[in-house]
């Protein structure tokens, strides 16, 4: 749907820092890449970088935006190629610089460069409404928003919806992220319903709360690489409904919440979850 | 809430934490979206009545300003009698 010829261009933002923007990034390209899809990641947290260390790759990176937009190199030479996934590679950002030195122009050129190379070019944002926001929205064609269940992160991503449509782009599409199931079940945590409803955006995947993160991130090797767990699945929905896929959101089902949500479990079915709207 | 979580005292309070903040959160969300705070809105409430005041006697209620759903200031004024009624 963009009017540009390549790849389409997708942010993935919040307003709420650590809700899980970075982990969203890593794993939908990881997702979009083993749907057989060419996917360049670029870590757009300049100054903060840590999607190459989420991703495993942060030994193997030798040129930055940085130096892509100072005109050292090519921004498809930058890229460094994720070996475990093949279409995936990663545009690193720079640990050493400030925001401040990349402008919204400047990241444009980056990613219409690199958008010529690949079917989609996933932008991880920093947190917050400053100019690292407006520089990894600048080039999008879509802005995915991530936020937890929580009244703080639900109010600010209710922010950025609106400076996300006064930047002229289409309304996001919601990542609900953390979810516990075992919270929802008995009624401490809002639902699906509640946020969407609330926020009044389409729903593009729920991912529950998953340990298995932890030790993923740990390794350097995203969930979507992992077989088997939860949030792993929840990414790679959400990945065939980028690319345009129709696919139902997954239920949200106690599992591991000790005999009474085992029991529970069998006496009904999970409350709704990855349902709704797409 | 199922009927083994209740049988099993799974539930407590009447209202539950999700719900409780579903609706601190749309409270916050209006006041967000039409920019406005609690205090202004007092700050509002008390121009309105010194601008009717100019023209109408206010009765005895008090005069409410509220913030609704979809961005609509509603203000609720108790008149007086006219004041030409009054002699
Ligand atoms: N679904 C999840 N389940 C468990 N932990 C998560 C989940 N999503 C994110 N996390 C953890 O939350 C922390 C913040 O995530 P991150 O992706 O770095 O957030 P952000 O980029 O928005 O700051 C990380 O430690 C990450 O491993
Ligand atoms: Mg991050």
């Amino acid at each position: 749907m963009n009017g540009t010829a390549g790849g389409r261009i997708i942010t993935i933002t919040s307003g709420k820092g650590g809700v899980g923007k970075t982990t969203a990034s890593a794993n939908i390209g990881v997702a979009l890449a083993r749907r057989g899809l060419r996917v360049a990641v670029v870590d757009g947290d300049i100054g903060l970088r840590n999607l190459d260390v989420v991703m495993g790759l942060e030994n193997r990176v030798v040129y930055n935006i940085l130096h892509v937009v100072r005109g050292a190199v090519d921004a498809e030479r930058a890229l460094i190629r994720d070996k475990r996934v093949a279409g995936l590679s990663l545009l690193a950002a720079d640990q050493h610089s400030d925001k401040d030195d990349v402008s919204p122009e400047e990241m444009i050129e980056v990613c219409e460069a690199l958008r010529n190379h690949v079917d989609y070019v996933i932008i991880d944002s920093p947190a917050g409404i400053e100019q690292g926001f407006r520089n990894a929205v600048a080039p999008a064609d879509e802005v995915v928003l991530v936020t937890t269940p929580e009244v703080s992160a639900v109010r600010d991503a209710d922010r950025v919806i609106g400076l996300v449509e006064a930047a002229g782009k289409p309304s996001p599409r919601l990542v609900l992220n953390r979810i516990k199931p075992e919270l929802v079940a008995r009624g401490d945590m809002m639902t699906t319903e509640d946020v969407l409803d609330i926020l009044r955006v389409s729903i593009l995947g729920v991912v529950p709360e998953d340990g298995s993160i932890v030790a993923a991130t740990n390794r350097g090797e995203p969930v979507a690489l992992v077989d088997g767990s939860r949030a792993g699945q929840a990414f790679h929905n959400i990945a065939a409904r980028i690319a345009g896929e129709d696919v139902p959101l997954l239920p949200i089902t106690v599992e591991d919440t000790g005999l009474l949500g085992r029991i529970s479990s069998l006496f009904r079915a999970g409350p709704a979850a990855d349902g709704g709207r797409s | 809430m199922s009927f083994l979580q209740r049988l099993f005292g799974g539930s407590r309070s009447p209202a539950a934490s999700g719900e409780v903040a579903r609706d601190r959160l749309k409270l916050v969300l209006e006041y967000d979206r039409a920019k406005l705070t609690p205090a202004q809105l007092d700050q509002i409430r008390d121009d309105i009545i010194e601008a009717i005041s100019r023209h109408v006697t206010l009765g005895n209620g008090q005069v409410e300003v509220k913030l609704e759903a979809g961005g609509r200031l509603v203000a609720e004024i108790p008149l007086g009698r006219a004041a030409s009624d009054k002699q």
